[in-house]
Order: structure tokens, then C-alpha cells, then sequence
């Protein structure tokens, strides 16, 4: 048996892709529920403040165009704690020793969740962005559109690599969740999903500039309905650096997570 | 070269010594036995083995790769099955074992070729698209054991691979374990089975409070006990048989019991026979005969002056122990500490 030399192993990588899409596919209940309470706040927020005089948002800009890029990112933040979720599962049900004995290096390993969790938040995110052009979301910009996707995808990274970094932390699925159920809330709430971040005290507003889903939900707005608060290039290099920072954080706990 | 030596291995939990300065080798090609009550540090013995659990001091070589300093080679030379089930059971046993060929990177064709042979070895082939929440604790066992084999390991750690099955499912694993072991794969399982490890092993360490008390073949460990016992039971003068009997080169003991005599002897089989002719030379008139080989049982008894608790009450004598006597292994999520519990 030859062993990898690489600190990253691309079968192993792409096997741990291979049965999260599996798994992800195989259970269509999940993907449902978990597309549910983004729903609610779309059709509940986007139509009953419809028309309403929101301080902040730019002019000819209707509510339910603004927040539908934030219920976007709040979609894929949800999904992507489940990637976490999906570490400290696995060592409920003793798979994570399959994983942690195979020798293929932890890179690999925080690599192919990321992968696997990255690609179902992501899913999950288009499907709110479909559902959300029947409500009545117009994409402004068709033709920037497929930069959508890459957004989409370095807030999933971002995100699914918080998720690892965090569930590394933890022993059991039970107090990750409830720490996930508060962090989740707060990142929507100071990302400017909802309504721009100037509206908050100068303190709360400093705070949502560290956080990544303001980059990305600001550049989702630039590029499907055409206004962003910052320019693109300062989202972009945000969420770059957040997406890369956050998978070497997470890289670096799983490091030292025991099989036990 | 020997496929495993430890040399001095020792961990620590807190103020506890789960394993205390363990040295043996493991031959290649053997088919080796810890064996020991739960708690006894076998399950934290093969998890340093498998580079899963540090050791505290000392080391060991498997496959000639040291387990502290290189791991990824260690990781690729072995399988383990793990004491609790290691399987995604929303996942079809196929899909099971590709996830596994993957990890240890076998080619595509390699792939196909193995999980298709070793599905067959352990007669799963005709469910492998089943998904694993559908299979009994039985198949589930097997699916593991195919798995631990499927990338071709030089050494496989099965630890206490039967827990939990029942006896005809146990007898079934049995003989897949020796179908591995005699196509060259060295196995080193743990079990606190006493009829396992005497039915399985080429050789048996008998591990207790993190040392090992006693390493040989069963046969050995057994004949270190001084030999078989014959009970007879006689009508007559059974006291002078008694003394007739302590006078013969191949006895090695005499009783006196309730309705006759217990002897113990070299070679029982061999002996009966001879017991029952000098008894009705001295005139006593023989009722009954049993002989009774020494089992590892009485070698652990002898040993240690405690019993192993054997039988499917381990759930109930180990809180942290997997499962019990029912095929649902899934248990608290205490069960995954890898000394089984200590």
C-alpha cells in the first residue's frame, strides 16, 4: 500500500465530497426542512414590508429586492453549519474513527467536508434564489449572475470552514447546536441582510464589518440587483481572505481532534 | 521482521494506567488474541496500535513503521474494526466500501475488483445495495470485517469483533475471521471471550489491569495448569485407589470427592482409559467418567484469582460498553472512549 506524501489527498477529498452529495441527495426531507425558515422570512418580510419607507435603502430599490440576496446568505449559513453538525455526528455513530484511522492527512479530511459541505449549502442558497423570482425577484444584471456563484461559494467555504473550526471544539452534537442556534441569528442580524448596517449604533456597525456575510451579501446585491455599499472589489477580497482564513482555522483545530 | 512489536508502551488516563509498559511482538501471518476482562486496556492498546490514541511512553513498530513517528505509514498497513460500529448507515454497503477505497486510494479498476471479492467473502453481495440501516447486527459485523480487509492491510485489529452477536452469528464471524488469517493477513483481535480467543488464536496475551499476565498458545497456557482432570465416580474402596493412584508416574494430583475421585492427569484423552483399568484392578467399580480439559478460563482464574465475566452481560457489567447482548450497537456517546470504558 503506497501512502500520500501530499498534505492533501485528492481521492480522499473527492470520497468525502462523493457521500456528503449522497447522503445530501438521499434525504430530500432535510433539504426541505432546512429551506423552510429562510421561506418564512422571505415571503413573511419580503411582502409585509413591501412598499414600506426603509431608512437606508436606496432609492427604486423595492424591500423585497433588497433582502432577498440577505435571505440568500442566511440560507447558506444555515447550511452550512450543518457541516459541523455533520463532524460531531459522525463521532456520535463512531464513523469519525473510519475517517481519522485512513491514512489520508487531516488537511484532506477538513478539505472534503468543506467540499461536501459547501456544495449542499450551496444548493440549498440557489433553491431560495429560485423560489424567491416567483415571489417576484428580478435578477437586474443577468449577465454578472454566474458571480453569484462565486460568492455563493466563498461564503459557503467561509462558512462551512467556521463550522469545522468550531465543531473541532466540541465532543458531542448537543452543545455545538445550541452554540450554533446563537451564532446564527446574530451573524443574519449584523450582516445587513435585512436592513443596511448604518442604521445600527457605532459599536454593533464595527462588529458587522468583521463579518463575512456583510461582504457577501453586499456583493450579492451588486451583482443581482445592481447596488452594493461597498465596491466589488473590496467584497471580493473580503470574502477571499475570510474564506481562507477560516479553512486554515478550521484545518488547524481538526489537527488535534482524537479519534476518542 | 514482526509484523507488531511494543516496546514499553504506556497511557495514561489522568490518574489512571490504562496500559502500564506493555512490550511483545506479534508474528507475522498470526492470528493473536488479547484477551482480558473489559477495562483490562486492550481496546487503549489497539488504538495506540493504530496511531488513534498517543501513547504516555514507549512505542511500537507496525509493519516495522513506528506508531509516533510515522503514523501515515502505520495508517496505510493496517485495517481496524472498531469495538463500536464504524459504518454511515444512511449510506448502501457498496457505497460503504468504495468511501473506504477511496480514502486508502486504491485505483478505479483495483476498486471494483476488491469490493466485489470481498463482499463475497463475507456473503453480503446480494444486499450490498442495501442501505446499512436495513442490515441485521450481524451483517453490519461482516460488512466491517470486509472493509477492514478491503485495501489488503498487512496487519487487520479487530476489537472484540463478536460483541454483541449471538452465538450462531458469532460462530459465522469466527470463520470469516480465520478465512482472512489464511490468506496471510495477520490479525490481532481483543476479545474478553474466553471460548473465543481459544477457538481463534495462534497465540494469546491475557491482559489484565494494563499488563500482560500470560503470552502463549492456548494449548500451552492450558497445559501450564499441569494437565486434564478425570473425575470418576466409583463404588469400592475408593481410598486405596486414591493411594494406588498417587503412586503412578502420570498423575499429577489425587482428590478424594463426594462419589469418587477427581485425578488430574498429563493427557486425559490418552489417560481415561488407564484410570478406569487401575480402578478395576484395585477392585473399585466405576459409575461414571468425565474428563474436563483446562479451559482459559481457569488459566485467567489461575492467574489473576478473579474470573472473567463472560457471556452477553458485558453491557450490563460495563456501563460504557457497546450494546449488550441485542444487535443495536449503537451506545452512549461514552462508548467511544478507546478503552471501551475503563
Amino acid at each position: 500500500m503506497t501512502v500520500s506524501r501530499l498534505p492533501v489527498d485528492p481521492q480522499g477529498v473527492y470520497a468525502l465530497w462523493v457521500r456528503d452529495v449522497t447522503r445530501f441527495v438521499r434525504t430530500p426531507s432535510q433539504v426541505v426542512g432546512a429551506l423552510l425558515t429562510p421561506l418564512l422570512f422571505l415571503v413573511f418580510l419580503g411582502t409585509g414590508f413591501s412598499g414600506a419607507a426603509i431608512p437606508g435603502i436606496p432609492e427604486g430599490v423595492d424591500y423585497l429586492q433588497y433582502i432577498v440576496p440577505g435571505i440568500v446568505g442566511f440560507t447558506l449559513l444555515f447550511g452550512a453549519s450543518f457541516a459541523g453538525l455533520a463532524i460531531l455526528a459522525d463521532r456520535d455513530v463512531g464513523f469519525l474513527k473510519e475517517i481519522l484511522v485512513a491514512p489520508v492527512s487531516r488537511t484532506s479530511i477538513v478539505l472534503g467536508r468543506v467540499a461536501g459541505g459547501s456544495t449542499t449549502a450551496l444548493v440549498q442558497s440557489l433553491l431560495i434564489l429560485l423560489l424567491s423570482v416567483p415571489l417576484g425577484f428580478e435578477v437586474r444584471r443577468p449577465l454578472l449572475a454566474p458571480l453569484a456563484l462565486v460568492v455563493l461559494g466563498l461564503l459557503a467555504v467561509t462558512f462551512v470552514g467556521f463550522g469545522i473550526a468550531l465543531a473541532s471544539q466540541f465532543r458531542d452534537s448537543q452543545g455545538f447546536g445550541i452554540l450554533v442556534q446563537f451564532a446564527i441569528l446574530p451573524l443574519f442580524f449584523l450582516s445587513g441582510a435585512l436592513y443596511p448596517l448604518d442604521q445600527l449604533p457605532a459599536a454593533v456597525r464595527y462588529l458587522g464589518l468583521l463579518n463575512p456575510l456583510t461582504y457577501g451579501v453586499d456583493a450579492l446585491r451588486g451583482v443581482l440587483v445592481g447596488t452594493s455599499t461597498y465596491p466589488l472589489a473590496v467584497d471580493f477580497g473580503a470574502l477571499v481572505v475570510g474564506a481562507v482564513v477560516m479553512v486554515a482555522a478550521g484545518a488547524a483545530l481538526f489537527e488535534r481532534v482524537e479519534a476518542a | 521482521m514482526a509484523a507488531i512489536s511494543v516496546d514499553g508502551l504506556r497511557r495514561e488516563f489522568g490518574d489512571t494506567v490504562a496500559v502500564d509498559d506493555l512490550s511483545f511482538a506479534v508474528e507475522e501471518g498470526e492470528l493473536f488474541g488479547l484477551l482480558g476482562p473489559n477495562g483490562a486496556g486492550k481496546s487503549t492498546l489497539i488504538g495506540m496500535c493504530c496511531t488513534l490514541v498517543r501513547p504516555t511512553a514507549g512505542t511500537a513498530a507496525v509493519n516495522g513503521h513506528d506508531i509516533r513517528t510515522e503514523r501515515d505509514a502505520v495508517r496505510g498497513s493496517i485495517g481496524v474494526v472498531f469495538q463500536e460500529p464504524a459504518l454511515d448507515e444512511e449510506l448502501t454497503g457498496v457505497e460503504n466500501l468504495v468511501f473506504h477505497a477511496r480514502l486508502y486510494g486504491l485505483p478505479r479498476a483495483r476498486r471494483r475488483e476488491r469490493v466485489a471479492e470481498v463482499l463475497e467473502l463475507v456473503d453480503l453481495a446480494d444486499v450490498a445495495g442495501d442501505t446499512v440501516d436495513t442490515y441485521s447486527g450481524g451483517m453490519k459485523r461482516r460488512l466491517e470485517i470486509a472493509r477492514g480487509f478491503l485495501h489488503e492491510p498487512a496487519v487487520l485489529f479487530l476489537d472484540e469483533p463478536t460483541l454483541g452477536l449471538d452465538a450462531g452469528t458469532r460462530r459465522d464471524t469466527w470463520d470469516y475471521i480465520r478465512a482472512l488469517n489464511d490468506r496471510g493477513v495477520t490479525v490481532v483481535m481483543t476479545t474478553h471471550y474466553m471460548e473465543e480467543a481459544d477457538a481463534l488464536c495462534d497465540r494469546v496475551a491475557i491482559v489484565d489491569g494494563g499488563s500482560v499476565v500470560a503470552l502463549d498458545s492456548p494449548a500451552r497456557l492450558k497445559a501450564g495448569l499441569g494437565g486434564d482432570v478425570v473425575a470418576v465416580g466409583t463404588v469400592g474402596d475408593t481410598a486405596a485407589l486414591a493411594d494406588h493412584l498417587r503412586g503412578v508416574g502420570w498423575v499429577t494430583g489425587v482428590e478424594v470427592t463426594t462419589d469418587g475421585l477427581s485425578v488430574t492427569v498429563d493427557d486425559g484423552a490418552r489417560r481415561v482409559a488407564d484410570v478406569v483399568r487401575l480402578a478395576d484392578e484395585a477392585g473399585v467399580t466405576v459409575t461414571s467418567v468425565d474428563r474436563r480439559a483446562p479451559s482459559l478460563e481457569t488459566v485467567f482464574l489461575d492467574l489473576t484469582g478473579r474470573e472473567v465475566r463472560t457471556g452477553g452481560d458485558s453491557g450490563l457489567a460495563e456501563p460504557a460498553a457497546v450494546g449488550g447482548p441485542g444487535d443495536e450497537g449503537w451506545g452512549a456517546p461514552g462508548a467511544s472512549s478507546p478503552d471501551g470504558g475503563k
